[in-house]
């Protein structure tokens, strides 16, 4: 019968539409600005730049090592080394970046910076509310703009953060034992250093002792 | 006054030298043509309601692709290769990375060739269901089919998203494996998608496979013969649906395709609807496939661990290396000279060529079966430009 394959469809349909009252995976969007969907972990759209601590200036995890500018595909972002340096959350002098934007505009959430970058320094963020009125300088994002913070990252990508953690945690003890190791070191060669400074002192004494005169 | 010929005249003289061409009539399809898949125009000459010749103008979206990356690193073009087609970025990552691995001679650990086929099934599936979604779009379906076919595509995308971070732009396929390791419930989840997909296929033919006017409408339309499919170049499930018995992954079994047990489906006709059967039988060896990739994957490391991130550069040499993308053979070809970014790199794209084709399928049509015939030929404008 001519119209059978067509009223075959229309079954299907039928069964869709009637379906979406009761079965969840046939209504499957969402009313948008009210609801939202969970986010899902692994997201990523743009780079932020991961601080340690309150203070954004001082807690920077980047040392300007300028590995990510080099790398970047469509070289999205400016870097400046600084002239000086600033100790780093391991305690060690390091240059810091004295202006860091990326372009947003011309970003394309490769995140091979991520990869390339050995401190952990500049992440994947997830908020994608970026609309902005001017079109140049409110997509090119500054130093401040970028910095987020550690709990930040923690609150977007658990998992991964909590391993860089873990190692940043490790690296840090490791340096807190070595630096332990050498204040001992400091501290049980002290008197063997005293007790010598002190034989140092008594050489040169001894043969005035033992002068004939 | 002006001595220049006016553009009246010359028309005149070119209607004088063949005849009848002023009952033809000259229109340009596209670029802002919503049935052209993108910025494509075709410069039609109809006679009546028939097409009599059928030009296809392109580059509307050329972005130099093939430049960029010659002054790119290695890794640096890999992202870029996700905007090629960008239906399927992690066949075009997988195709990519094959080449530069066998440039190098790099060797790729068991586990990340599993992520591999897994990734690009996935791919496959999700880029067929959306073909057939806007095939019949182009046949006047508005709606409907489409929506059932996308709202399949994001269950996949989602995965995608979970394991790779972007629902399009993966960039996750690496030279001597991929960037990250599934995550947690990844396997579990997809292996509840590619169960749950033959039940996708079965509706989807319930609601068309038996419909009399999508047979009128692509039945005998567009016929690709068997020899024109080979002479020009033909790839891919359009190769296929002209019972050319050609699919890559037996021919050159590249990754691990030879431990997988599936089959090729061929198709008799060459007209539309076999092109549009062609995918939904594919879809169904796809899960085949995935079932058992899914059911075998090995633990183990996801990269070699020899290769590096920065500072990589191959020795001097060429390699060309193809997969069998969704869209048909999808090649890459690099020439390196030893310095950290490619001498000569070239893509062969399979949407490109399988257009090449398109006027020999719609001369005689009406126009109305020339919006079919393209949607059928499953092009990507992002590939045929480049």
């Amino acid at each position: 019968m001519v119209g059978e394959g067509i009223l075959k469809g229309l079954a299907e349909t039928a069964r869709n539409f009637f379906g979406s009252y009761v079965s969840k995976d046939r209504l499957t969007t969402v009313q948008y600005p009210e609801q939202r969907e969970p986010q899902i972990e692994a997201t990523r759209d743009f780079p932020f730049l991961v601080y340690d601590g309150a203070d954004w200036k001082q807690g920077m995890r980047c040392v300007a090592c300028q590995i990510c500018e080099k790398e970047c595909p469509p070289k999205c972002i400016y870097i400046d080394k600084s002239k000086d340096k600033k100790p780093d959350a391991f305690g060690k002098p390091q240059f810091y970046p004295a202006t860091f934007n990326i372009d947003i505009s011309v970003c394309m959430s490769c995140q091979i910076c991520v990869e390339v970058c050995p401190f952990d320094a500049i992440k994947m963020d997830v908020d994608y509310h970026l609309s902005s009125e001017n079109r140049f300088g409110g997509l090119l994002l500054n130093k401040q703009r970028l910095s987020k913070s550690n709990e930040y990252y923690n609150a977007i990508h658990p998992t991964e953060a909590a391993a860089i953690d873990a190692q940043r945690a490790e690296e840090q003890a490791k340096l807190d034992a070595k630096a332990k190791a050498a204040a001992d070191a400091k501290a049980a060669a002290e008197p063997k250093a005293a007790a010598e400074a002190a034989l140092a002192r008594k050489v040169p004494a001894q043969p005035s002792a033992g002068d004939p005169q | 006054m002006s001595t220049a010929i006016h553009p009246a005249a010359s028309f005149e003289l070119e209607q004088a030298t063949e005849p009848g061409m002023d009952q033809l009539l000259e229109i340009s399809m596209g670029p802002q043509h919503p049935s052209t898949h993108g910025v494509f125009r075709m410069n039609v000459v109809l006679d009546g309601e028939r097409v009599v010749r059928l030009k296809p103008v392109f580059g509307y979206l050329h972005r130099n692709h093939e430049k960029i990356a010659e002054n790119e690193t290695y890794l640096g073009s890999m992202p870029y290769t996700d905007r090629l087609d960008y239906m399927c970025p992690l066949t075009n990552n997988w195709a990519y990375a094959l080449a530069v691995e066998k440039l190098a001679g790099i060797q790729v650990p068991e586990r990340a060739e599993y992520l591999r086929v897994i990734t690009g099934e996935l791919t496959r599936l999700q880029n067929h269901a959306c073909l057939i979604g806007f095939l019949m779009q182009d046949m006047g379906a508005s709606g409907t089919p489409l929506m059932y076919a996308f709202r399949q595509r994001e269950i996949i995308l989602d995965l995608f998203e979970a394991l790779t971070g972007a629902r399009m732009m993966c960039n996750y396929m690496r030279f001597g494996g991929c960037r990250v390791d599934l995550p947690a419930g990844w396997l579990d989840q997809a292996k509840k998608v590619v169960a749950e997909f033959p039940r996708f296929l079965d509706e989807y033919e319930r609601l068309l496979v038996g419909n009399e006017i999508l047979m009128d409408r692509t039945q005998d339309v567009g016929v690709l013969s068997k020899e024109l499919a080979i002479n020009a170049g033909i790839s891919g499930p359009m190769a296929r649906a002209s019972g050319v018995d050609y699919d890559i992954r037996k021919v050159d079994r590249y990754g691990i395709y030879d431990r997988f047990n599936f089959r090729i489906p061929l198709g008799s006709h060459g007209d539309v609807y076999d092109r549009f059967m062609i995918r939904v039988l594919e879809m169904r060896e796809s899960v085949d496939i995935l079932q058992q990739a899914m059911r075998d994957i090995p633990e183990g490391p996801i990269v070699d661990p020899k290769t590096k991130i920065r500072g990589f550069r191959p020795k001097p040499g060429e390699a060309y290396a193809r997969i069998e993308g969704p869209k048909g053979e999808l090649g890459f070809y690099l020439v390196s000279d030893g310095s950290p970014n490619p001498y000569r790199y070239r893509v062969r794209p399979p949407s490109l060529i399988n257009l090449t084709i398109l006027e020999d399928l719609c001369l005689g049509r009406n126009v109305a079966d020339v919006v079919v015939i393209l949607g059928s030929i499953d092009i990507v404008m992002g590939e045929v430009d480049r």
